[in-house]
């Protein structure tokens, strides 16, 4: 009655390493490194690891990440005065804060913000090149420019945050601070300042697609495992020329629930799933505070929820009150 | 409906776990089987019911219906129908529609002689949706800290239970699934986009092939996980943002009654920083 349900690899199979398929333009960098074996690797997937062709664009891209890593570290170790043992009791809660809000969109001193506003530069700039790599060199080995795509959804979310939305709302103090549990603090401080994040729209959406790329990332992955014994995980080989590993596929979700994908299209759902929440998660962040400044008010306005009953009577705003402290 | 062209030859007898041959047969595209009785028996009631409690409540508007769990004061006993009963008969509903369809999937698995990945996967969510309207209400002693049935008074729930413990965030359980969510939708996205960029290369030129999807990976970040293992990767991540947001509700309450902040207290004091 038990039977091998392909979890893990068991028997692992060591050909030659791959050195990797040819292309006619490599923008003058090879591929570097000896490519060698990690067992472990090769129990969950594939065991070779290397070589990595790293290009100007990925070195450029490294140098530019390490030093916004750099900054953040020291500046979160300079806060404790460079006391290491304090700076790892503490890492959790330190942060790299952006510039108080008086500060407007003016350059900061490096003490007041300055640094932040240097992490953030070279973080964006190492996302930005990364996405040129991503993006050439796929070109080069003749493949689609998907991936580039879908990073670049991942990008608007992480641009409206840190810089479309500050520079809308006129200060950099509206963006988020580097630290573990300081952006944790920035996302609830958030939602709070304006009326619950819960009642935007959009922000319903991004989570839909997030719970709905998991929800499809285990459908699709758990379908591909069941009938690996019909070598379902070929996947390009199933698009070309569908075999009974896909058949058997697309009939188990017909006969569940009345429809099915096919190898290519479940990939177009899981690709647009993905793409999606941090596209329309953008999209909510975008308009708060800057269209929308409750989204509880708003929601009451368009009939989503039901405003407070008016328990206490009238609250006369004092300001109006004859004398009244202005 | 018209069968896929290569569907006949796979409509075979047999595979049940019970009833043998008697509902052995399809509707439609859709297989029946004993346990696509009780699925429909069991979304039938529960959605007839819910649209019952809607009626009995003061809006039709489809944002604010609202079936809520009983009052505190019930506890682990029954309440009346307009009371709170109706959440525990849908309540009761939902839990046999959800097990039944895993089932029913199990038959289907079975049939087409494929692994038990997909039902074993469904039986996580069903897992979390138990723990947070059964397990966590009978480890808190009442069935009024089940959730509510409503679009958005279970978002109001979620915000209200959030900030019962001050901040919601500092769960190690929730930071866990929140990170596995995020992790899951990167690699799918990762996935999706390979598999395509591959299969729909630039005009004019031939579709690729598994080494290229591996070789674009390898050249990136140096390591391709390959066309089995991205699936074991992805189907642990989804499993594992669905299994860490049943513990990290299930901790709230019957194992952590303070805020959650304070929680991380024990890694400030650990002997070893002194």
């Amino acid at each position: 009655m038990a039977e091998y349900q392909n979890l893990f690899t068991r028997v692992q199979v060591r050909g030659p390493a791959y050195a990797g398929t040819p292309t006619e333009d490599d923008g003058g960098f090879h591929r570097t490194g000896k490519p060698f074996f990690v067992h472990v690797a090769g129990i969950l997937g594939d065991a070779q690891v290397g070589p990595i062709h790293l290009g100007f664009l990925g070195v450029a891209s490294l140098i530019c990440g390490f030093i916004a890593f750099e900054i953040i570290g020291l500046n979160m170790w300079a806060s404790v005065n460079w006391d290491i043992v304090q700076f790892v009791r503490l890492l959790p809660w330190l942060a790299l804060e952006p510039p108080a809000p008086s500060n407007g969109l003016h350059i900061p001193k490096l003490a007041e913000g300055g640094w932040w506003l240097l992490a953030g530069f070279f973080l964006t700039a190492s996302i930005l090149l990364w996405w040129g790599k991503v993006y050439r060199r796929a070109a080069q080995l003749g493949m689609g420019s998907h991936t580039a795509w879908a990073f670049a959804a991942a990008i608007w979310l992480y641009l409206v945050l840190g810089f479309i939305r500050p520079v809308l709302m006129g200060s950099w103090g509206e963006a988020v601070p580097f630290g573990i549990f300081p952006h944790l603090d920035w996302t609830a401080a958030f939602s709070l300042r304006y009326g619950n994040l819960f009642y935007n729209p959009f922000h319903m959406l991004s989570i839909v697609f997030l719970y709905g790329s998991a929800l499809l990332f285990a459908m699709h992955s758990a379908t591909v495992l069941a009938m690996s014994r019909y070598g379902g995980e070929r996947e390009l080989e199933q698009i070309a020329d569908r075999g009974t590993a896909f058949e058997r596929g697309a009939l188990f979700w017909r006969w569940t629930m009345g429809f099915c994908a096919s190898a290519e299209s479940i990939h177009r759902w899981a690709w647009w799933f993905a793409v999606l929440c941090p596209l329309t998660g953008g999209i909510g962040i975008l308009l708060t505070g800057t269209v929308v400044d409750n989204w509880y008010l708003w929601g009451v306005k368009h009939g989503l929820s039901a405003p407070y009953p008016a328990v206490w009577g009238p609250v006369i705003d004092p300001a109006l009150a004859v004398g009244g402290v202005r | 409906m018209a069968l896929m062209n290569f569907e006949a030859k796979y409509r075979v007898r047999g595979g049940t776990l019970v009833g043998g041959d008697l509902f052995d047969f399809w509707v439609g595209p859709f297989y029946v089987g004993f346990f696509g009785v009780t699925t429909l028996f069991f979304s039938a009631l529960g959605t007839l019911l819910i649209i019952y409690g809607a009626s009995l409540g003061p809006t039709w508007n489809i944002w604010r219906i609202n079936i809520a769990p009983p009052d505190l004061e019930y506890g682990l006993g029954l309440a009346p129908l307009a009371q709170g009963g109706l959440w525990q008969v849908i309540t009761i509903c939902a839990t046999g529609a959800f097990i039944s369809w895993a089932l029913r999937q199990v038959e289907i698995t079975r049939k087409l002689g494929m692994g038990y990945h997909i039902p074993v996967a469904f039986g996580v969510a069903i897992f979390a949706y138990i723990s947070l309207v059964i397990i966590r209400p009978i480890l808190l002693g009442a069935w009024g800290h089940g959730f509510p049935y409503g679009i958005m008074s279970h978002l109001d729930w979620v915000s209200n239970t959030g900030y019962q413990y001050l901040h919601f965030h500092y769960n190690p359980a929730h930071m866990l699934a929140v990170t596995f969510f995020f992790t899951t939708t990167l690699a799918l996205s990762l996935h999706g986009a390979l598999v395509l960029s591959a299969a729909n290369p630039p005009k004019g030129s031939e579709m690729k092939t598994a080494e290229h999807e591996n070789t674009f990976f390898r050249d990136t970040i140096g390591w391709s996980i390959g066309t089995l293992g991205i699936h074991r990767l992805g189907l642990f991540l989804a499993l594992s943002a669905g299994f860490w947001s049943a513990v990290c509700i299930l901790i709230s309450g019957p194992f952590w009654t303070r805020g959650w902040p304070e929680w991380w207290g024990w890694w400030l004091n650990l002997p070893i920083w002194s």
